[in-house]
Order: structure tokens, then C-alpha cells, then sequence
């Protein structure tokens, strides 16, 4: 689903540069749970941001479901995004003046999925978060958990190859935190492929796969074995 | 452009950000406003400086005379000046081509009276060119013609205001009318844009009044319509040249104003004509320096808003919108509010200036102020277009920028 070979990245500051990803090699298959664990620094969020198609890498290959992401622009990138990707991001990203449905719909809308189409297929997912009955409250009127699970029902809703989460619990407590995990954890069970950057252990514990990361560089690569018995040999 | 989606994403933003929407608005609407009046204002100056020319012939030149205030050719000062015949005949052959009409005048007060019913009234007599030099409308009957002229005939052409005075409601064509003793027969009945005081006149033949009043050939003015053909400065130049010729005629010094004078309307119209290039000089620069105000004001908003939007932008593309439906989204909505706010400038405006009306016209001299279609198709044009550019612009930039860097905008 993701393949990652020898990738970097540098971001200028001022006349220098600084070396964020130097040479990631990473290949994440169909269905895996996969966590991105580091101290802040070490490059996961940039790693991220080029896996979800935020931003572009300098040098290496990056194949996203077979397909080779070179010099895109940002039409492209937009397709491929709402084609291919769904994003859970740590403060949520909620659009502050749509309602939980509306922003769980806006995915669809630029899909071009019609109008009562998108509300239904929206409702489905916010029912499925158990967000149905605050389908028509505004983000402010929803505690930072539910935000949490309105963004995932909005991650979801184009049924994309990969959800990517962004520090999805950083802004939690640990009720919550626990239950947006559950989340994450039941819709890897139905067989999507879902990404996780954290820096909290408990978090990447509950993954199937933990990649460390330390300065750009994988520092090691482990199969989480209480929580992949089928992996177990 | 009539994606029903699209218009409700641009809906909801408006709605969801009233403060935002009403405050641009509000500066175009401002803006167009102020233009609306301004331009109508000075229409409605423009009204009354033409105005003074709808009562006479725009072609009308009157050669006057009085007495003589200086000495010439051995003749004294305060010399009485008499225009007679010859001199009317003198100039309608000199300058036949570049005359179009022609009459003389004859000013007389008499009472005239039918009936029970009289009054005093001022009697012109005149050709039937006078008809046309004075915008004379006949309601009823008949001008003066020439062979009234011909045959010094007893007629009269009564005005509006002498038929209501003496006849009421009752028929006065036909009737005859008792002129200071003579009676004579009413040929027609006039009105005149002029005002009250010149529906109290009457008109008779130039000939019957020098037979019957003096037996002389005496006329009180000339009057000349110049021929068309001239131009403003031609009419002036001609002008000119038959007050100079007149004064060599009738031995006046050639500098004696107060003798012997032509009214030329040219002259009146040429000093408007000057004066109204000048204000609308000045009222396009301001009117136009409104409107950049007012477009300036807009832009200036939009990047504002359009800087306060970047995270969102950002994650509508994390979403998967293209910039194209960012822009389109933005400029839309730009557009949408130039449009509805220009528009209620435009209808606040011509509102105001139909309430004005008349009323300012006796003492700031704006009669009728009002803005044509084209203008305001105009002003429109321009508040969509720079709508469109206000907001195109900055959003343009903003759509460009990578999802990474808009989504930590704050």
C-alpha cells in the first residue's frame, strides 16, 4: 500500500538547511495497524505529512498504492487525497461554522457524490462513531473526544486505502483517548489500512506495529506481538 | 458558476460570517452610493443650466437698443435709439444665408377685455418666425402667418392664462376681443414653458401694430434665429458682426454698449458648455477616485479574509479540494456580496435622489437629479469586476500554498 525507499527530507532555515528524514525506508501492506513512535524532532510528522500528500519529499521513491507520487501538483495531490487518503489530525480540523454532519459530508462533496447521497452516506458514519445524535451540533458544542470522532467519521467517509492520524489522542484524556483508539483499532479490524504518529507508548501499544524513529532514521521495526496473534509464529 | 452545491458552501459562508460579509458590503455599497450622488447632483445641476435655454430658441439672437452714452460723429450722448423697418429688411437681405428666422418686436401694454371680464396685458407684436424663436406651443387655432402681415389683419394669439382670465372654461377661438379699443379676432391660443408670465401675453401682427399705434415704422427689437449650420463660435463671431454693423448703421460708437446690443444665446451656451466640461472633469475624478476607494476598501478586506481562511483552505484540501475550487469558491462569493451590496448603493441612491426631486432646485439649483441606465450598468460592471479581482488575487496565492503550511496557519 506504502512503499518508502532511501526518502529525504530538508526544510531551508535561513541559509542553511535542516536534514528532517535522512533516508526512510518503510513499506506498509493492506490492513496493517502501523504506529510511528519518536520524541518530537525526530521527523514522524514529516513523515506524515509526505505520506499523506501535505507535503513533498526531496529525494527517494514513494509509491502510494502502486503509484509512483512524483512532482505532483496540487490538483493532482487533491484527487489523489480524497481518492486514496483520510487524515485525523490532533486538533481535530473541524470547519468551525459546519455542523458535524456537514463537516463529516465535505469529503464526499469533493468526491462529487450529490447532496443527499453524501447526507446519508455521512450519517452512516457519524453513526457509526455513535455521533448520530449530534449530527447537527457545531464542533464547539462537542467535547474534544467527539470532535476526535467526528474527524474520524470524516477520515473514513470517502473510504479511502489509508488513514492517516496525526497525534490523534494529544489532545485527549486518557477516557477518551482510550475510546478513540477503540476506534481506530475497530476499523482496522474491518481490514483498512491505518497510520498512527504518536510519542505516548500506551498509544503505539494498542498498534500492530511500532516503527521508531530517532534523528530521521528507523531505528528499529517490531511486530507487536500481543496485539497481532495471527503474526505470532 | 450555477453549481447549486457550490452556491450553498458560499451561503453558509456568508451566513456563518454575517460581521464579516455586511462589512464588505458595507464599503461597496458606501462607495456606490456616494458615486450614485454625486453623478446625480451634478445631473441635476447640468438640468437646470440647460434649463434656462428650453424657454427660447437655442439658435436666438436679439438685437436691442436704448440710448446713446457717448458722443459720435457729432452727435450728442443720450441719443434714443430707433429701430425701424429698413433696418429690419437691411439686415434679412445682408445676411440672408445665415439667417434661418427672423421677426421683429413690438412691445405694447393694453388692456384687453371680453365680455365684462378685462384685464392689462403686455401685446407683442411679431412675425410668425417669433412663433419658433420663442418656443411658442399653440394649444388651439393658429399662429400669426403671413398674410395676416400682408394685410395688417385684426388678429390675435391670446396666451393660456389670458384665456382662462377672460374666458374661463368657455370656447375664446374665434371670439373677438376688445385691444385697447380695437377689437380684434382670437386666431389661437398658446402656452410656454417660460412660466406664468409668458401665458399673460398676447400676439399680433408687426404691420397692425405699426398702422394702428402710431401709423410708423418703428419696432422695439429684432430678433434672429442664426442658421443651424454655424457652430458655437461662428454663432458668436456672427453675432458679433451685426452688433458692429447695426452700431455703423444707426451712427452709435462702435463701443457704446448700452446703445445698441445683440443677446446672443451662443454666448450663454458656449460658458455652460465650458462650465459643464469642467464639472464633469472634476466629478469623474472624484467619482472615480470613490470608486477605487471603495474597491481598495474591499480588497483590503478580502486579503483579510482570505489570511483568517488559510487553515481552512488548508483543510479542505487535505480533504481533497482542488484550488481551482477554492478560488472559485472565494471570488464567488467576492462577487456575490460587490453585486448585492453595489446594488443596494446603487437603490439607496437613485432613491435618495428622487426624494431630492425638485426641491433643491430654487436654492442649490439641482432640478431632477438623476443617474442614466448607462452609468449604472457601468458602475455595476465595474463593482463585479473588481469584485472578482479583489478576491481572485489573494486567493489565488492562498490556493497555492501547501496544505502542510496552511493547515498550521492560525
Amino acid at each position: 500500500m506504502i512503499r518508502i525507499k532511501n526518502l529525504h527530507k530538508s526544510y531551508p532555515i535561513g541559509k542553511d538547511s535542516l536534514h528532517v528524514l535522512k533516508g526512510i525506508d518503510l513499506h506498509i501492506k493492506e490492513g496493517e495497524f502501523v504506529s510511528i513512535m519518536g520524541s518530537s524532532g525526530s521527523g514522524k510528522s514529516t513523515l506524515l505529512n509526505i505520506v499523506g500528500l501535505l507535503d513533498e519529499h526531496d529525494e527517494g521513491d514513494y509509491f502510494l498504492n502502486g503509484q509512483e507520487i512524483k512532482n505532483l501538483n496540487e490538483k493532482k495531490g487533491a484527487v489523489l487525497r480524497n481518492k486514496f487518503l483520510g487524515f485525523v489530525f490532533q486538533s481535530f480540523n473541524l470547519i468551525s461554522y459546519k455542523t458535524a454532519l456537514e463537516n463529516v459530508s465535505l469529503p464526499l462533496y469533493y468526491k462529487g457524490v450529490s447532496r443527499k447521497e453524501r447526507q446519508k452516506i455521512a450519517l452512516d458514519y457519524l453513526d457509526k462513531v455513535g455521533l448520530k445524535d449530534w449530527a447537527s451540533h457545531l464542533p464547539n458544542e462537542l467535547s474534544g473526544g467527539q470532535k476526535q470522532r467526528v474527524a474520524i467519521a470524516r477520515a473514513l467517509v470517502t473510504q479511502p486505502k489509508v488513514v492517516l492520524a496525526d497525534e490523534p489522542t494529544g489532545a485527549l484524556d486518557s477516557t477518551t483517548t482510550d475510546s478513540v483508539m477503540d476506534l481506530l483499532k475497530d476499523i482496522n479490524n474491518e481490514g483498512m489500512t491505518v497510520f498512527v504518529i504518536t510519542h505516548e507508548e500506551e498509544v503505539a501499544d494498542q498498534t500492530k506495529r511500532i516503527v521508531r524513529l530517532k534523528d530521521g532514521i528507523i531505528t528499529s521495526d517490531t511486530i507487536n506481538v500481543q496485539r497481532n496473534p495471527v503474526k505470532t509464529v | 458558476m450555477f453549481d447549486l452545491d457550490r452556491w450553498r458552501e458560499i451561503f453558509q459562508s456568508i451566513n456563518k460570517n454575517k460581521l464579516r460579509s455586511v462589512m464588505s458590503g458595507f464599503t461597496v455599497a458606501f462607495a456606490i452610493l456616494l458615486f450614485t450622488l454625486l453623478f446625480g447632483i451634478v445631473s441635476g445641476l447640468k438640468n437646470t443650466f440647460e434649463g434656462a435655454f428650453v424657454d427660447d430658441a437655442a439658435n436666438s439672437m436679439i438685437v436691442r437698443v436704448w440710448k446713446t452714452t457717448k458722443p459720435f460723429k457729432g452727435l450728442q450722448s443720450n441719443r434714443r435709439i430707433q429701430l425701424k423697418n429698413p433696418d429690419y429688411e437691411y439686415l434679412e437681405d445682408k445676411y440672408d444665408s445665415k439667417i434661418d428666422l427672423m421677426t421683429a418686436r413690438i412691445f405694447k401694454n393694453f388692456s384687453i377685455s371680453y365680455d365684462n371680464k378685462q384685464d392689462n396685458y403686455s401685446v407683442t407684436a411679431v412675425h410668425p418666425d417669433h412663433q419658433f424663436l420663442e418656443k411658442t406651443i399653440i394649444d388651439e387655432g393658429r399662429y400669426i402667418n403671413q398674410l395676416d402681415i400682408n394685410e395688417s389683419s385684426k388678429v390675435i394669439v391670446i396666451g393660456r392664462l389670458i384665456k382662462s382670465d377672460l374666458f374661463g372654461e368657455k370656447p375664446a377661438l374665434g371670439k373677438r376681443v376688445n385691444v385697447g379699443g380695437i377689437s380684434y379676432k382670437v386666431i389661437g391660443i398658446f402656452s410656454d414653458d417660460g412660466g406664468d408670465n409668458e401665458e399673460r401675453v398676447a400676439y399680433i401682427p408687426v404691420t397692425t401694430a405699426q398702422k394702428l399705434y402710431g401709423n410708423n415704422n418703428y419696432l422695439s427689437q429684432i430678433r434672429i434665429g442664426y442658421n443651424q449650420d454655424l457652430n458655437l463660435d461662428e454663432a458668436i463671431a456672427f453675432g458679433n458682426l451685426i452688433e458692429r454693423d447695426m452700431r455703423s448703421k444707426l451712427d452709435i460708437h462702435p463701443d457704446d454698449q448700452s446703445a445698441l446690443s445683440v443677446r446672443n444665446m451662443a454666448e450663454g451656451r458656449k460658458g455652460v458648455d465650458v462650465f459643464m466640461i469642467a464639472l464633469f472633469f472634476i466629478v469623474v475624478f472624484i467619482g472615480s477616485g470613490t470608486l477605487i476607494a471603495g474597491i481598495i476598501g474591499i480588497s483590503n478586506i478580502m486579503i483579510f479574509v482570505i489570511k483568517e481562511r488559510t487553515k481552512e483552505f488548508g483543510i479542505r484540501k487535505a480533504l481533497g479540494a482542488k484550488p481551482s475550487s477554492i478560488v472559485g469558491m472565494v471570488v464567488q462569493e467576492s462577487v456575490l456580496i460587490t453585486t448585492i451590496a453595489g446594488y443596494l448603493g446603487l437603490t439607496l441612491g437613485t432613491y435618495i435622489l428622487s426624494l431630492i426631486g425638485n426641491n433643491l432646485e430654487k436654492d442649490y439649483f439641482i432640478k431632477d437629479p438623476s443617474v442614466s441606465q448607462g452609468l449604472v450598468i457601468g458602475a455595476t460592471i465595474v463593482l463585479i469586476i473588481s469584485g472578482l479581482i479583489a478576491a481572485l488575487v489573494p486567493a489565488r496565492k492562498a490556493s497555492q500554498i501547501k496544505p502542510v503550511v496552511a493547515l498550521r496557519a492560525d
